[in-house]
């Protein structure tokens, strides 16, 4: 700066001297005095919100931690005397001195209301989400979208009663049907009289992942790139075989990924579980779509009222660790599957 | 001073008091709660919180409330405990508000059903699996049984009432129902439902489906009440038939302290004895004397006429008169 060979730039940085003299050295002064104080607050700006950037992340991180540090100090002296084999055992007696708790029952009835849930939901969201983004105008699409994403608006418990007093009793019918048709596999067998039984519940919780799985879908679809596109149609592709080899394999990934998300949600949804579900106590698992049974988080909430003693404390929190290890699996899962590009 | 003519005749001190415990007597202590505040123009502020039983005597005890509320009678420890709490005098158990177990049926065609505690075990036991078994016909000449399934729901949440209901099973049929009363329920087959709400909701869209439920669910669904033959016949639950059954349970407190010893497996006329009685837990004497006056205002009123009548609302069975003029003899005694 100091060997400058030109006029213009000498007066710029020289605008200490210059700064009170004559306006026509205006063009010069406005860039560098503003250009200066830019700087210094560009770097503590900088500075500032990377700090709180790791900040937030640590926080998150932390509480993720301590909430599992939580659960697992809470849950092993209980474990420590547990009576029976908590991965196996389908009892659950912790009212007494003696306890006698396992998860096998839980483990299977969260699974299987949650995969049935995930089998009913992600055709439906794919399917409109295929149709909001290729075949409606944009316009009728975010319409569409905006009322799928109600759905997601409305409290579990709102769709708990429904599903008990409206869904279940009106799909009676058909159940009774179904039993008499597929009542030879294990799967369709008797279960519960009532219609508080595992479909019933998996229906419901479809309807509300359909909303996140929906949107998600929706927007990975809509990112095809237009040559993929306008190369499949100018190959002769009809619409769904355009559909086919450009707009699914570019989201399938990013459907995955949103199956999974949705996945967590079935896995640790309470309410509404807990409200539309009887519960049984033959002993052992029936594996029946009809059957009663409670998930990990339906049994934690079901009894969190009476829980009156460290000892009993400790085994419902010891199957909601089972649930937060279980959901945690989910998501990296769904990490994983989210991180793998596009082929 | 009372607003209405049956009511007795009340103080009504300012000041405020705190009550916690027992969540069977949660509707009808609010209800006691909300009508005696009507009474007396909000000039007590009284407040009650549903913890439970046990955190009721706790802080109690503990001298965090006023009085406490619980579904049994302080334990022999517990007394020792509220001696210390209510400065060197002894802690009273008032029994308030009697709460009757229904044991509702849906069965289409029968509009009165009878069953004693046998049979009633048996179905909860799932030994007795069918509507027209002999053991339900012979309880019910004169009625055409129908052949369908007996479904059978409980409460899956713990709960008193299901304490309540094992308690009377085991009285009346030890070798049938083996189980110790607890919380759970301890039965063979049958749904669990979430709540008295849930059992009621099921009872009543199930065809052939009994459930135990807290009488005033039992009255607002509509649902049918079996009729309890204790020996000598069905007794309706109501009113009258709750109150002999407590007629039929002994004093085992001293002075005035009211601990019962309920009979569930009473054999007096009349008496329906699947109940519930809850208890508020008062110092003798030792609270600072504005908090004394309310406590005495506020249960005067609770063991009344008006108040005892006006709980039927919320499924409650009025204390019979024998038991209500010890009740309020304690009550007046409480310095």
């Amino acid at each position: 700066m100091a060997d400058a060979p030109d006029a213009t730039v000498a007066t710029t940085t020289d605008h200490e001297a210059a700064a009170g003299s004559s306006a026509s050295l205006a063009t010069g002064k406005p860039v560098s005095t503003p250009n200066l104080t830019f700087a210094t607050i560009k770097h503590g700006g900088d500075r500032t919100f990377r700090a709180g950037a790791y900040a937030a992340a640590a926080i998150v991180v932390l509480l993720v931690l301590f909430v599992g540090i939580f659960l697992a100090v809470i849950a092993t002296p209980s474990l420590r005397h547990d009576t029976v084999n908590f991965f196996t055992s389908t009892q659950w007696n912790v009212g007494t001195d003696t306890l006698q708790f396992g998860i096998a029952g839980l483990l299977w009835t969260t699974a299987l209301i949650a995969v049935v849930a995930m089998l009913l939901a992600v055709p439906v969201a794919v399917g409109t989400a295929l149709l909001i983004t290729q075949y409606v105008p944009g316009r009728v699409g975010s319409t569409i979208g905006f009322v799928i994403d109600l759905l997601a608006a409305v409290p579990s418990i709102i769709f708990g009663l429904w599903g008990l007093k409206l869904l279940g009793p009106f799909l009676g019918p058909f159940y009774d049907w179904l039993q008499h048709v597929l009542g030879w596999i294990p799967l369709f067998s008797k279960g519960v009289e009532s219609t508080g039984n595992v479909l019933t519940a998996s229906i419901v919780l479809a309807i509300m992942v359909l909303p996140i799985v929906s949107a998600i879908s929706r927007d990975v679809f809509a990112q095809t790139p237009r040559d993929h596109i306008e190369a499949a149609l100018a190959l002769g592709a009809t619409k769904w075989e355009m559909i086919r080899i450009a707009v699914i394999p570019y989201g399938r990934s990013g459907v995955i990924a949103a199956s999974m998300l949705g996945l967590g949600r079935a896995l640790g949804e309470t309410i509404a579980v807990m409200i539309i579900l009887s519960q049984t106590n033959t002993p052992g698992i029936n594996v029946s779509l009809f059957a009663g049974g409670e998930t990990f988080a339906s049994k934690i909430a079901n009894n969190a009222q009476e829980f009156d003693s460290p000892a009993k404390t400790g085994a419902y929190i010891a199957a909601g660790l089972v649930l937060f290890v279980l959901t945690f699996a989910v998501n990296a899962v769904s990490r994983i599957v989210a991180d793998r590009k596009v082929s | 001073m009372a607003a209405s003519g049956s009511g007795p005749a009340l103080a009504c001190p300012a000041g405020a008091i705190t009550g916690e415990g027992s969540t069977a007597q949660t509707n009808a202590i609010q209800q006691i709660i909300a009508s005696y505040n009507d009474a007396c123009a909000n000039k007590a502020k009284i407040e009650y919180n549903a913890t439970g039983s046990g955190a009721g005597v706790k802080n109690f005890n503990a001298g965090l409330v006023d009085f406490g509320g619980s579904d049994s009678a302080l334990s022999t420890a517990e007394h020792a405990t509220a001696l210390a709490r209510c400065k060197s005098n002894e802690a009273w158990d008032l029994p308030m508000v009697v709460g009757p177990v229904a044991f509702s049926y849906n069965l289409k065609g029968v509009s009165k059903l009878v069953l004693n505690g046998d049979v009633l075990a048996k179905i909860f036991m799932g030994q007795i699996k069918a509507w027209n078994d002999p053991a339900i016909a012979a309880l019910n000449s004169g009625v055409t049984l129908p052949s369908t399934a007996i479904s059978v729901f409980y409460r899956s949440d713990d709960s008193g009432t299901t304490d309540n209901v094992s308690l009377f099973l085991k009285a009346n049929a030890p070798t049938v129902w083996t189980a110790d009363h607890s919380k759970t329920w301890k039965g063979k087959g049958g749904e669990g439902k979430n709540g008295s709400a849930g059992v009621a909701q099921a009872v009543a869209a199930t065809d052939g489906a009994i459930g135990y439920l807290e009488w005033s669910f039992a009255t607002d669904n509509k649902l049918g009440i079996a009729q309890l033959d204790m020996g000598s016949g069905g007794v309706a639950l109501n009113a009258d038939s709750v109150g002999k059954a407590l007629e039929a349970a002994t004093i085992t407190g001293t002075g005035n302290d009211l601990t019962l010893k309920l009979d569930y497996a009473t054999k007096a006329a009349g008496a329906y004895p699947a109940i519930l009685v809850t208890y508020e837990i008062v110092c003798s004497a030792g609270l600072d004397s504005a908090k004394t006056a309310i406590v005495k205002d506020f249960l005067t009123y609770f063991a009344s006429d008006a108040g005892q009548n006006s709980l039927s609302g919320v499924g409650s069975a009025p204390l019979p008169a024998s038991l209500r003029a010890k009740v309020n003899t304690s009550i007046q005694a409480i310095k």
